[in-house]
């Protein structure tokens, strides 16, 4: 008995939404299994890093600001790469919204007001469209890679806040500390729940993931990003200029990266910090992927993102699992997932020994 | 004259590592396939040879190890872009996230824990002169990756072997109805391009930071990459490209360790300034006029038979 | 003497489709027989098995006499079966003696490959510079290759598939003639092709092919071209229904000194064309594939904007600068030859793909936002004044046969009542059904007041269609004539690059 792939009629719509929840599921029960045969306890990692964040609600804050700006990023990237353009430089991006925010924020040391806030996201998010701006230009104007350029951005950004918080930007008071002042009290995002860590990031992310379902399910511009990255030359002809459309992808995935990055600085960290690129903005390629490239999907796959993220932390804490461990059930997560994919366009049939040696 | 040798030596070390990687990379996606997963099997090659020579000391053993390490995990890529035909692009970029957990996972009782240096491959005697150093006095990494600049020229312009691999990298339809195995072929450019990362991960411990260290490898996988857009697909010019890149690094370190012109810019400055010259050296090759034409025409492309 | 091949109760299934059903016939030693039928009606598949891509599921093939299993191409090869492919093989960015010792299964030393090659180039006439990148070759230069590289392996049967739809009259002819050596020597050839007229002007014998069953073995030099087309096709033939006698109206395309960049590296750009199309008029652009119709195109529906505003105009109207969607609000509609990627999107719905053109004449769009409800009508009703065979708007394109994507396209872009149509083959790969449909459809709007422009590789659809033909030959237009007074030879010429009489009757092959 041996299997053979046969190209569906149609594309099928339920293998688009059950592979998703199929490599989560995969990623689990094949996660036990090595982890377990490579020495740890492989079913209480399981356990501690997918269930453990979900049943103690006492985490449940934690899952909400760490979901919120993988979903600002991550609905960024569902829309740069349904377009085909593969920013893969959204931690730059998001750390430079970080760093401009940060700007805003010392600038007005000390001042008061509501305008703080206000024009700290709106230099954060202007921040992040500039830094996506440069592989945008380059990619547009001299058919450079955006992937190299963005990534390169990247490695690039992480030495600007060494750099910042070593000489200009370092606390007077911080006895030596790389790190900025902590930002006074306009400058700092309000918690919407008392008593909790629950930040305004956390709707602000969902309200995000909802706008951006509407314009990339209703308006010409979500069809022209459809079109662009579908068929390239059809778009040609259908009037949607493929320059604009790059232009366009990279600015709205940098602006949201920089309005993560300055929700970042503000909420959670509250100073500029070297410790301020947190990777979020590469697992929020997975995030993407994994949601599907669907806005609404990203919301769902930034919280399980969220969710390993919180019980890695646990599994570290409750079964020594090394911190890596949660990058390596992250990764299997988007393996499974592209494994997956075939289904979409393939269904698998068994053919009988004599049919096989004809498929050959 | 002892300072620049100095120089020369580092300039040697990194530049080796990238050099191999590009070539492997080279390879790869002269047969069509573009894996973005270099990053990923060098932190696998470079875990994997780190344990080895930390347990027994035989360095040609651990570059052995990095080798199939960095050829496993090339397989997982292989498998889901040839196999099930998933997107390229996203398929290395799960490989290097994997690769980077991985290898901290594996690594993590390792930390602080040194190994000794890969020694020169000649004896001490041969490379006494400081010219004589000049030629003798590397480890097998260095002389192997100027061997295999030549070899895969060789390969890729004077064999059979070579042109249908760049026959498959060019139109993969048409080699598929001549006859030729797409995938086969394919697989085995995957594989290659996976020792050849695995081994330049291994070099990191072994020639330049004797320990374990989580993300040692630092983006030169990608920068790996870059250098194969920059060399046009050619080995040689890789070559120019990789000892290029290894001077600017040698000018951080020599601008981290103080002291001298070097240090009046900001070290951070210095340490971006490898990306830096990436973007830079991609815009500059993009403003040739022939830019893009020697890219093998499906990079990047799954393969599917059309009938 | 034994049957060079033949084929016993051939059967072959796809899902959903019985590509070949009990499928028997055979090729003698020498013999130009000829595999007829119309697109997918299962010529391509039986070939295919033939020369080992694909294997039969049930079914035998002999040899010689001998039963045989066919693995591969390879072993297709080995037993001395040729093939020349619809679609060339080859790899632009090598050179024409690396192509051939790509297709040779045993290693030979270059040199000695070389050798052998200009010794087979010179016996049958295929001239050709090894050491030349195939990228700046001409198609029929590509065809050679092929050719070359087939005959390197003393084939015992050559199978051609529709090898005469990229060349002029005149390589055909050429063709013909080295066919026929090789067949006077012994070769077998197995040629496929749709063309009548060819078949019976080189064919000895001629299988028929219709919705994967043999219909009939024939002597092509017995029937006349109406007698094989009605067995291929299963019907009485439809003729093109036109309204009385028609007189052209105002001018209403205009084209003046249209030219291109040149875009890519192997791309042809098109220099200083200039024609004018009036009311109601079907102008006919002929040529052979590669000489600058897909710019042309792109000149014309906008994909290529111009530097000269002048150099597009619709009733006096100036579109050079316009995009496509500046042109279509003025009611200059296209259709590139390439359906899948480039006319539609294969993974949209055909309401999404109706969006992609329709939109802003039809008024899809409203702030932003797309009307769905729209989109869906319009294309129901395409789908039903057209006759395409799909399950409804929400098809997605890439699930429609070739033929109804085509009649879909051009549905969509006729019922937008265009003043101009451009269109590029029309019905390249389209059934005879769907293609009288098509043309039927543009006969009828160019009655309603519409101009149209039809560039097409197909003489025969050319001269069925249009009022006025021109050629396009290296990028430049020849000057445009009346149909009706124009012979094959003519055309065939221009095609050829040969213009005037003077020059046209020194190139009249020796």
């Amino acid at each position: 008995m041996q299997f053979r792939l046969e190209k569906r009629r149609e594309p099928s719509q339920v293998m688009v939404y059950f592979t998703p929840f199929a490599a989560v599921v995969l990623t689990m029960v094949i996660g036990a299994l090595i982890f377990s045969l490579i020495g740890y306890d492989g079913v209480g990692a399981v356990r501690e890093i997918f269930l453990t964040p979900l049943t103690n609600a006492y985490k449940w804050q934690d899952l909400g600001i760490k979901a919120a700006p993988l979903i600002i990023i991550g609905v960024g990237l569902s829309i740069a790469y349904r377009a085909n353009v593969w920013n893969i430089g959204a931690e730059g991006q998001y750390v430079i919204g970080g760093v401009a925010g940060t700007g805003v924020a010392l600038l007005t040391y000390g001042m008061t007001g509501w305008w703080v806030l206000p024009l700290m996201v709106i230099a954060g998010i202007l921040g992040g469209m500039a830094y996506a701006a440069i592989p945008a230009l380059l990619k547009t104007r001299l058919n450079v890679n955006e992937i190299l350029t963005s990534l390169m951005l990247t490695y690039a950004s992480v030495q600007l806040i060494y750099f910042l918080i070593r000489a200009p930007w370092k606390d007077p008071m911080g006895m030596g500390f790389p790190q900025t002042r902590l930002f006074s009290e306009a400058a700092r995002l309000p918690t919407i729940i008392p008593g909790t860590i629950v930040h305004l990031g956390v709707p602000i992310a969902v309200l995000v993931g909802l706008v951006a379902w509407f314009i990339m399910s209703r308006s010409l511009f979500g069809y022209r990003m459809r079109v662009v990255g579908a068929a390239p030359q059809a778009a040609r002809y259908g009037g949607f200029s493929e320059n604009k459309t790059i232009w366009m992808a990279m600015l709205v995935s940098g602006a949201l990266a920089g309005l993560a990055g300055v929700l970042e600085v503000a909420g959670p960290f509250q100073r500029l910090v070297p410790g301020f690129p947190t990777n979020y903005g590469f697992t929020a390629i997975i995030v993407a992927f994994l949601g599907r490239l669907n806005p609404l999907g990203v919301i769902i796959a930034g919280v399980v993102l969220a969710i390993t993220f919180v019980g890695g932390e646990v599994a570290q804490t409750t079964i020594g699992l090394p911190d890596a461990a949660t990058g390596i059930f992250q990764a299997m997560m988007l393996f499974f997932l592209l494994a997956g994919d075939i289904l979409i366009k393939y269904r698998i049939r068994r053919v009988g020994v004599q049919q096989t040696a004809g498929a050959a | 004259m002892d300072l620049t040798l100095a120089i020369l030596v580092t300039v040697v070390g990194a530049s080796t590592p990238i050099l191999i990687a590009a070539l492997g990379e080279l390879v790869v996606e002269r047969s069509g396939v573009l894996n973005l997963g270099v990053e990923g099997m060098m932190l696998i090659g470079a875990i994997a040879g780190f344990v080895v020579q930390f347990h027994t000391g035989n360095p040609y053993l651990a570059l052995l190890c990095g080798a199939l390490a960095g050829t496993a995990s090339s397989l997982i890529f292989g498998f889901l872009t040839l196999s099930l035909s998933a997107n390229q692009t996203a398929t290395g970029l799960a490989l290097t996230i994997f690769g980077t957990g991985f290898s901290a996972l594996a690594g993590s009782s390792y930390s602080a824990r040194p190994v000794t240096l890969m020694p020169p491959l000649f004896p001490a005697e041969m490379a006494s002169h400081p010219l004589a150093k000049v030629v003798f006095g590397y480890s097998f990494p260095i002389y192997f990756s100027f061997i295999m600049v030549v070899a895969i020229w060789y390969f890729l312009h004077r064999t059979r072997a070579g042109l249908i691999l760049r026959a498959v990298g060019e139109n993969d339809q048409s080699a598929h109805s001549i006859g030729y195995s797409v995938i086969g072929v394919r697989y085995l450019a995957v594989m290659f391009g996976g020792a050849m990362a695995g081994i330049a991960g291994a070099c990191f411990p072994l020639l330049l930071t004797p320990q374990w260290a989580e993300r040692m490898t630092a983006g030169r996988g990608w920068i790996a990459v870059a250098l194969v857009v920059f060399a046009s697909w050619k080995p040689f010019r890789l070559l120019a490209g990789a000892y290029l890149f290894g001077l600017v690094m040698t000018m951080e370190l020599y601008a981290k360790a103080g002291g001298g012109p070097l240090s009046v810019i900001p070290s951070e400055l210095w340490a971006a300034l490898p990306y830096l010259a990436t973007v830079a050296v991609l815009v500059l090759i993009s403003l040739r006029r022939d830019a893009s034409t020697n890219a093998p025409a499906c990079l990047g492309k799954p393969f599917l038979p059309a009938n | 003497m034994p049957h060079r091949l033949e084929l016993t109760g051939i059967t072959k299934r796809f899902p959903g489709v019985l590509a070949n059903d009990n499928v028997s016939f055979a090729v003698r030693p020498g013999e130009i027989h000829a595999l007829l039928g119309e697109n997918g009606a299962g010529k391509s598949t039986l070939v295919k098995m033939i020369y080992g891509i694909m294997q039969p599921d049930a079914g035998e093939i002999r040899w010689d006499g001998v039963p045989v299993v066919v693995p591969n191409p390879k072993a297709a090869r080995k037993l001395g079966i040729g093939m020349v492919f619809q679609h060339f093989s080859l790899f632009e960015a090598l050179t024409v003696l690396e192509n051939i010792a790509l297709g040779m299964d045993s290693k030979i030393p270059s040199r000695d490959l070389e050798a052998r090659i200009r010794q087979v180039m010179s016996t049958y006439g295929l001239l050709l510079d090894p050491h030349r990148t195939v990228a700046t070759l001409s198609v029929g230069e590509r065809q050679r290759i092929e050719i070359v590289r087939a005959l390197l392996l003393d084939p015992k049967l050559l199978i051609m598939d529709e090898p005469t739809s990229v060349l002029t009259p005149q390589e055909v002819e050429q063709l013909f003639e080295v066919l026929r050596k090789l067949a006077a020597q012994g070769c077998s050839i197995l040629y496929i092709s749709h063309k009548l007229h060819e078949i019976k002007a080189l064919c000895d014998t001629a299988t028929i092919l219709r919705g994967g069953k043999l219909v009939d073995t024939c002597d092509p030099r017995q029937e006349t071209s109406r007698s094989m087309a009605e067995k291929m096709i299963g019907a009485g033939l439809k003729d093109i229904v036109r309204v009385g006698e028609r007189t052209l109206g105002a001018a209403k395309l205009v084209v003046s000194r249209l030219s291109t960049h040149k875009a890519g590296h192997f791309d042809v750009p098109v220099s200083d064309v200039s024609f004018t199309v009036r009311s109601g008029e079907i102008f006919g652009i002929a040529g052979v594939a590669g000489n600058g119709q897909n710019a042309l195109l792109d000149a014309l529906s906008g994909e290529i904007r111009s530097d000269d505003k002048e150099a597009v105009s619709l009733d006096g109207y100036p579109l050079g600068l316009l995009d496509t969607t500046g042109r279509r609000k003025r009611g200059l509609c296209a259709v590139p030859e390439e359906r899948n990627g480039h006319a539609a999107v294969s993974d949209f719905t055909l309401s999404d793909n109706s969006v992609l053109t329709a939109r802003d004449r039809l008024g899809m769009v409203m702030l932003g936002l797309i009307n769905s409800g729209a989109a869906k009508t319009y294309t129901g009703k395409v789908i039903a004044d057209f006759a395409v065979k799909a399950l409804g708007p929400a098809s997605t394109a890439g699930s429609l046969s070739g033929g109804n994507l085509q009649k879909y396209i051009m549905g969509r872009e006729i019922l937008q009542k265009p003043s101009v149509l451009v269109v590029s083959q029309p019905t390249w790969g389209v059934d005879a059904g769907a293609a009288a449909a098509i043309h039927q459809a543009l006969v009828d709007l160019a009655a309603a007041g519409s101009a149209i422009v039809v560039i097409s590789q197909d003489l025969d659809e050319l001269r069925a269609l249009c009022d006025t033909l021109a050629v396009i030959n290296m990028g430049r237009l020849s000057q445009p004539r009346p149909a009706g007074e124009v012979s094959v030879e003519e055309i065939g010429l221009l095609m050829g690059g040969v213009h005037g009489a003077a020059e046209a009757h020194d190139a009249v092959p020796a």
